[in-house]
């Protein structure tokens, strides 16, 4: 029990310390997982990490689950995940009730404005990191191009366009693999 | 209750197919927009910008931002659950066989697929963002002058960012903050 206390607090101040997730959150690990509290190696947590991302779901999450788990079995999985998101859901729920009563303020508009072309750099910014180092072939054009039609101009549902492309990668490398 | 169910429903449904951590998210609130109609591109734009901007993973932030928005508070801790749930699972079961799916080439293959359309993905889903943050087709309808269908301010901001944040890597909160300024100065 008093180890499960210890992974919901752990977790929670490192969801409390983080600020954009994914990477984000890998000093913060280091400190806390690696260096303190010893639950696991710093190959262990880049393990995790690589898989967390091949995985489904939010990295972070993914991460706090891997290392509770193999702390406490899967009340750990379970009781790490729900530290990391618990000062979230409190930030988020307050911050947004505050929004709702504010957003009609010409001010406030005004600052969201300003925001949203910020945003809107960000978004850039990852698509093209993201491309950098995704789309390296002809077939990363392809599917780069698939998904953009199908969601950007037809509107279907991304869940489509994330199950065919991971059937086109093993159908691509498995072709691939058979000319070798 | 039955929209605190198809709020849980859409989110785990998120947490199960956006690969890729928080960004990746995007896409799926977008098609929620067209789905159900909760909040609209701009409330989605405003979501992305806190939740950058707030401590916690961004992915994390934007489920418990938007199921705030459908239901309240109620809204915003079960669509965060909803989210996590397919994680767990999914690492949990792996995390017995970690090494054999770390070093499996069908997972590598299948990632060779998902990772340009998660790029396309993200990509379709700023379009929606960029139309109304940089575009203002209702003023390009009334007057019919190409001119007025882009908003030049924001569109100058814009390219000035790109440059800057590809220059200074500095963290996200520092450009929300000076947009946030430079919009209330500007009255944009």
């Amino acid at each position: 029990m008093k180890e499960l206390a210890d992974l919901f607090v752990t977790f929670a101040k490192m969801g409390l310390f983080t600020f954009g997730g994914g990477y984000a959150m890998l000093p913060l690990l280091e400190r806390e997982v690696v260096d303190n509290k010893k639950w696991a190696t710093k190959e262990e947590i880049m393990d995790y990490y690589a898989v967390g991302q091949c995985t489904p779901g939010i990295i972070a999450v993914n991460v706090s689950t891997f290392v509770g788990y193999y702390q406490k079995g899967i009340a750990g999985g379970i009781i790490a995940t729900l530290g990391v998101v618990f000062p979230s859901i409190v930030i988020i729920l307050l911050i947004a009730s505050l929004i709702q009563g504010f957003s009609h303020i010409a001010v406030v508009q005004y600052a969201l404005s300003g925001i949203r072309v910020a945003v809107c750099a960000l978004i850039f910014n990852a698509i093209v990191s993201l491309s950098k180092s995704g789309v390296k072939d002809v077939y990363g054009i392809l599917l780069f191009l698939f998904a953009f039609v199908m969601v950007g101009i037809l509107k279907l549902s991304p869940v489509y366009v994330v199950v065919v492309s991971a059937l086109c990668g093993l159908l691509i490398k498995k072709i691939q693999g058979g000319k070798k | 209750m039955s929209i605190l169910l198809t709020l849980y429903y859409e989110f785990f449904k998120i947490g199960l197919f956006a690969v890729g951590g928080g960004m990746a998210t995007i896409p799926f609130l977008n098609a929620l927009i067209d789905k159900f109609h909760w909040f609209d591109a701009a409330m989605l734009a405003d979501m992305i910008a806190i939740s950058e901007s707030t401590p916690g993973p961004i992915g994390i932030n934007m489920a418990t931002f938007t199921g705030y928005t459908v239901a309240s508070f109620a809204g915003g801790v079960i669509a965060t659950l909803g989210l996590i749930t397919p994680s767990i699972i999914v690492i949990i079961i792996i995390a017995q066989v970690l090494k054999k799916f770390k070093e499996s080439a069908a997972v590598q293959a299948m990632f060779y697929g998902l990772r340009p359309a998660v790029a396309g993905l993200i990509a379709a889903a700023g379009l929606s963002i960029f139309a109304v943050t940089l575009v203002d087709t209702a003023a390009y309808q009334t007057s019919g002058n190409l001119m007025d269908l882009f908003q030049w301010l924001p569109i100058l901001l814009f390219l000035i960012l790109l440059y800057c944040t590809n220059k200074y890597k500095k963290h996200p909160i520092f450009y929300i903050s000076i947009c946030a300024v430079i919009g209330i100065l500007l009255k944009l």
